[in-house]
């Protein structure tokens, strides 16, 4: 395992090398034309690059002196992040175009960001670790404040960096405080250390290290008492930027909580279980009482999110096969449903200006009757109905947390899902039963309408073909799990 | 085949009319309807001759399978069956024609025939039921079409409050019958009418135990099915809904509150002779139930002035005299009455509705008079009605009732001496509240001559239902007389009587006096009444003065209304007022949505406090977090 095996890494490798390509043309090329043309260049490089990750196939190899495991897990969610960032870059240049903020560093900086993210679910020491997050986060911050002639922007965007600096840190410490009291940064040395019957329990130390390690997950995820920052960052942020933050990098960091819990830590599940499971209530109930008071839907959508990652934290309390499954399904249509969601909210241009306010969209099913189809679809999955993706994400989280004796979790959580109900059947009250209020702007703009479509036939048809997301959740579970 | 037309194609005509009334128009959803109903009068025609005959079921579908319990759409042909589909198929055909011509102006045809074929169809149902679960399917069907049509001038505040009161009280007794095929699946393990008559005689003495007490699992079964009985077929304590029930469109009344639905109970009752007979408990409470609602409503009737309401009291009173007949195990004679009192009640109420239309809608008897020079067709076909109704020899009326009154005579049944008393002085009553009627409406000057003035015949589509009813009330009686006799076989197997039960052979012995004692009845009836009302007619006033308590009395209905009144419906209000209020209102909303809805909103106000936008703010929220997770556990996880 020592020398530099690249082998495993090689979409990595070509994402890296691509950007970097990239970032020298645009600098040369005329600044319209770069802007334009960068979008679409990125998109197909994302999708090549899972391409790649499918073609390195789901066998585990190790890359970079053991740093770097490939496996069917990281396969999964590579695959899903790639194609939902992938998205994400897809639906933006309209909107800066509109905002006269085109530039063609923004695509780059994605790409850049999602060879953070890969890293991250390929992480297999502590160091890679911290070296991956910080690789998929200042893109992000960089991003947010792209929009500089902003007050708004420029303020989410400095809010963002400081508490993710502040985040960063704790994550480092954290790590420190693991190796100093274990010896190790490495993954697979941890979980040999702490195998077996009769195995010494985690030192205290270490376990001040894991908690550190999980607020810095939780930092990234959005999770209470870590999540001051989304609201702030989702309303101030370009929402392009927004729909790209909300999305992709949210599944990495799943995926590096995942598999940090479950494989150094994986035999102190009855330790960290208690710190997953009071970070899972809170999200869940504030996520949904919160947005309850919002006007904006950005904001709104920050509070979803947080809701959604408390109810994905329920799964990943179980600490179980079926619990980690139960996590990966609801990410994947997590990230969809949200991505449908901006790209609906991206088509709320009116007289030539954005809007964001939720009566805004008052009336909308008699002046643009598909848009509220899908945004009806969509809300009612976010919010749990039968028989719509979002129902069954839930489903199977909560499934899991009772299987490993949770119920009660499972009870808060179901609760807490009939609170935040509410906001999202609002909205769609709006749309359907109120005066209509004037009628957007008639954009042509495919991307929009495919990514908005393609949710929401997805959110709506899962019922029909689970399987291909259910069994490939269930393999790269249980390569984390064992069986 | 021919029974699948005759029961399918009034639903296909009401569907038709119902739901494509608007389309079609109101003239074509007429003739749908009509017409569908007149293929289904044809085949009940055609029926007839399988009266008689081997008894079989036509198999439709299989309805429901659910583990060992099965039901089956099927239709059951026999005697019975038979002669119910015919006088159900045949008078309502009639009554569809003159629907056309009293419904002519109303702006809501398609849905007033879309019901009554409806009606048709659940009746038909009902009578051709091989298991109690489509009986009870047909049951409640013609529930609802009676609720629908009572209601369909749903603008009229009586009309709505009428439809209820028939649903409510109506409810009362399908509870019971529901509870009575509860008991017959759990006693019998079945509910098809032949699993269920085959297993009677051996369940007969045998006891069960309900909630501590033990009843005779026959009379227990038997008696919830009559509860079902009372309530559809109007009998004391459950009859107040007929009256109001007046409130209806008179085809409705003549077809649904007259001919056909209300007489479904005495239908079951017979349906159920395999099991009556093996419960004499409850064939005497069939008996003292009949013969007392008999009583009860001929004694009213005299006492009414509405046209429509001194008809509905009759035909309570009539179908008192059939389970009465039932209740001395005279089922045939119960039936034969059944199906010549269809005839003739089904005409006296067209009449009636014939001087509605004609008087625009008046219905006072005391604002009618002199009719029957105005609209002889309608005055002679009343006189032919009442005349069966009240027994006049060699009319349909003459032979059923006397039978009825000989059934009662020569019963060895509890009760059945008291039942042919008080049925004897009913038929004078009954006499008398017709004659009455007659008087009050056709003879002597018009008492409101601009209302007379005005009179006109009614239109041939109307009277010439009229006439065929008229000729079926005169001829049902002779036509049917195979129905009592014995020894004709007549009803196969569809009703049972036992060996020892002998009562339609003893009718033949009776003594003259008992044989004439309805005639004599009817004379001693009909005379007062032309006594009071054409030759002395300040007779009734002074009589009514002379006895102010006992007219008061009869004009309040015995007064059942007002004790239902004060014992249950202001009660369920005073309660259901209480429990809005209270316990809705007071306690679920205010604790459960409000109280849950204002407890959401307060905290999601707290909770948007939390973010003030400060970055220390968000950064010190950060750190008292991992500081609260870290102290969790060095305090409370590993102390």
């Amino acid at each position: 395992m020592t020398g530099l095996v690249v082998g495993p890494a090689v979409p990595e490798a070509f994402l890296f090398l691509v950007a970097t390509l990239l970032l020298g043309v645009g600098a040369f090329l005329p600044e319209r034309r770069a802007a334009e043309v960068m979008t679409p260049v990125a998109v197909i490089v994302l999708l090549v690059t899972a391409m790649l990750v499918m073609a390195v196939g789901p066998g585990r190899a190790f890359a970079f002196g053991g740093h770097f495991v490939h496996d069917g897990f990281a396969a999964f969610l590579k695959v899903v992040a790639l194609v939902v960032a992938a998205g994400a870059v897809l639906v933006a240049p309209g909107w800066f175009a509109d905002e006269r903020t085109a530039r063609f560093e923004y695509p780059i900086l994605a790409l850049f960001s999602a060879l953070g993210m890969l890293m991250m679910v390929s992480a297999n020491s502590l160091l890679a670790l911290y070296m991956a997050v910080e690789l998929h986060s200042l893109p992000l911050y960089v991003m947010a404040a792209i929009k500089r002639d902003s007050l708004r922007a420029s303020e989410a965007g400095l809010k963002y960096f400081v508490l993710g600096a502040l985040a960063s840190g704790l994550l480092l410490y954290g790590a420190s405080l693991v190796y100093g009291f274990t010896g190790t940064l490495m993954f697979d040395e941890l979980a040999r250390a702490h195998a077996g019957a009769g195995a010494a329990p985690l030192p205290l130390g270490a376990l001040v290290g894991l908690i550190f390690l999980v607020a810095g997950f939780a930092f990234k995820l959005a999770a209470v008492p870590f999540h001051m920052w989304t609201p702030d960052v989702y309303e101030g942020a370009p929402t392009p930027v927004v729909a790209f933050v909300a999305a992709a990098p949210k599944l990495a960091a799943v995926g590096l909580a995942l598999r940090v819990l479950h494989e150094p830590f994986g035999a102190f599940a009855d330790e960290w279980r208690q710190v997953i499971v009071l970070v899972a209530l809170g999200s869940m109930i504030l996520g949904a009482f919160a947005a309850i008071g919002q006007t904006n839907l950005k904001r709104l959508m920050a509070y979803s999110t947080i809701g959604h990652v408390g109810y994905a934290f329920v799964g990943l309390a179980a600490g179980t096969a079926t619990g980690v499954q139960g996590v990966l399904v609801y990410m994947a249509i997590y990230a969809v449903m949200t991505l449908g969601t901006f790209a609906c909210i991206l088509m709320m241009r009116r007289q030539g200006r954005y809007v964001e306010a939720i009566d805004d969209l008052a009336g909308l099913s008699r002046t643009d009757p598909l848009m509220a189809l899908a945004l009806a679809l969509l809300m009612f999955s976010l919010a749990g109905i039968p028989p719509l993706a979002g129902f069954f994400a839930k489903l199977y989280v909560f499934l899991a947390a009772v299987e490993a004796g949770l119920v009660w979790l499972a009870v808060v959580g179901v609760l807490t899902s009939v609170v935040g109900a509410f906001y999202y059947l609002r909205i769609v009250k709006l749309m359907y039963f109120d005066e209509p209020a004037e009628a957007f702007d008639r954009l042509r703009r495919p991307e929009l309408q495919l990514v908005a479509a393609a949710s929401a036939a997805f959110v709506a048809l899962f019922l029909l073909w689970p399987t291909p997301l259910l069994s490939a959740a269930e393999a790269a579970a249980r390569v984390l799990v064992g069986s | 085949m021919l029974h699948l037309l005759l029961v399918f194609s009034p639903l296909l005509g009401s569907a038709v009319a119902g739901l494509f009334g608007r389309l079609v128009g109101a003239r074509a959803a007429q003739l749908v309807t009509v017409v569908a109903m007149g293929v289904s009068a044809v085949c009940a025609v055609l029926g007839l001759r399988y009266v008689g005959t081997e008894p079989f079921t036509v198999p439709v579908f299989t309805w429901a399978v659910v583990d060992g319990f099965q039901v089956e759409w099927a239709l059951r042909v026999d005697s019975l069956s038979a002669v119910m589909m015919f006088v159900v198929a045949g008078i309502s055909f009639l009554i569809h024609v003159y629907s056309m011509g009293y419904m002519a102006e109303d702006p809501g045809i398609p849905r007033f025939f879309s019901y009554l074929s409806f009606f048709t169809f659940a009746m038909l149902m009902l009578v051709t039921s091989d298991n109690l679960i489509q009986l009870y399917f047909g049951w409640e069907g013609v529930g609802v079409a009676s609720y629908l049509l009572i209601g369909f001038w749903y603008t009229r505040a009586s009309a709505c409050a009428a439809a209820i009161k028939a649903f409510v009280v109506n409810r009362v007794g399908d509870f019971g019958l529901a509870l009575g095929i509860a008991t017959i699946y759990f006693v019998f393990d079945s509910v098809r009418f032949d699993d269920i008559f085959a297993a009677a005689p051996e369940l007969a003495g045998s006891r069960i135990a309900v909630f501590g007490a033990e009843f005779d699992t026959l009379t227990l079964v038997a008696l919830l099915l009559f509860v079902g009985a009372i309530g559809k077929s109007a009998q004391l304590p459950l009859h107040t809904w007929l009256p109001d029930a007046m409130e209806g469109p008179t085809p409705v009344s003549a077809l649904i509150h007259a001919a056909t639905m209300v007489t479904a109970g005495v239908f079951l009752v017979a349906r159920f002779s395999p099991l009556f007979e093996y419960t004499p408990t409850a064939l005497a409470v069939v008996t003292l139930i009949g013969a007392a609602t008999a009583f009860f409503a001929a004694s009213v009737g005299p006492a009414q002035n509405d046209i429509k309401r001194v008809i509905a009291y009759s035909t309570c009173s009539q179908l008192g005299y059939m389970f009465a007949a039932a209740g001395v195990g005279a089922y045939a004679v119960a039936i034969f009455h059944l199906f010549t009192h269809a005839f003739f009640k089904a005409l006296l109420f067209l009449g009636a509705g014939s001087v509605i239309h004609a008087l625009h809608h008046e219905q006072d008897l005391w604002r009618m008079g002199g009719l029957r020079r105005k609209m002889p067709v309608t005055y002679a076909t009343m006189w032919i009605g009442t005349l069966a109704l009240v027994g006049f020899p060699l009319t349909a009326g003459y032979f059923s009732k006397d039978a009825i009154l000989e059934a009662t005579w020569v019963s060895h049944h509890a009760f059945a001496g008291l039942a042919f008393w008080l049925l004897l002085v009913s038929a004078v009553l009954t006499a008398f509240y017709s004659g009455r009627l007659m008087f009050l409406a056709f003879h002597g000057t018009p008492r409101v001559p601009e209302l007379a003035e005005h009179a006109h015949e009614s239109p041939p589509v109307m009277t010439v239902p009229l006439l065929v009813l008229a000729v079926g009330a005169l001829v049902a009686g002779y036509a049917g007389l195979s129905m009592i006799d014995p020894e004709s076989g007549f009803w196969g197997a569809a009703i049972l009587t036992r060996p020892d039960n002998e009562v339609l052979e003893a009718m033949h012995g009776v003594p003259a006096l008992v044989k004439w004692s309805p005639t004599l009845a009817m004379i001693v009836g009909l005379a007062l009444a032309w006594l009071f009302y054409v030759r002395a007619p300040e007779l009734p006033e002074r009589l009514a003065a002379a006895f102010r308590p006992v007219h008061r009395f009869l004009v309040r209905k015995w007064y059942f209304d007002e004790i239902y009144d004060a014992l249950f419906v202001r009660p369920a209000f005073t309660l259901a007022r209480a429990l809005w209020r209270g316990v809705d209102l007071g306690l679920i909303d205010r604790f459960g949505p409000d109280g849950v809805a204002a407890a959401t909103l307060a905290a999601t106000r707290r909770v948007v406090r939390l973010q003030t936008g400060y970055l220390y703010h968000y950064a010190f929220a950060m750190l008292v977090g991992v500081v609260a997770l870290v102290s969790w556990y060095l305090v409370v996880v590993r102390p």
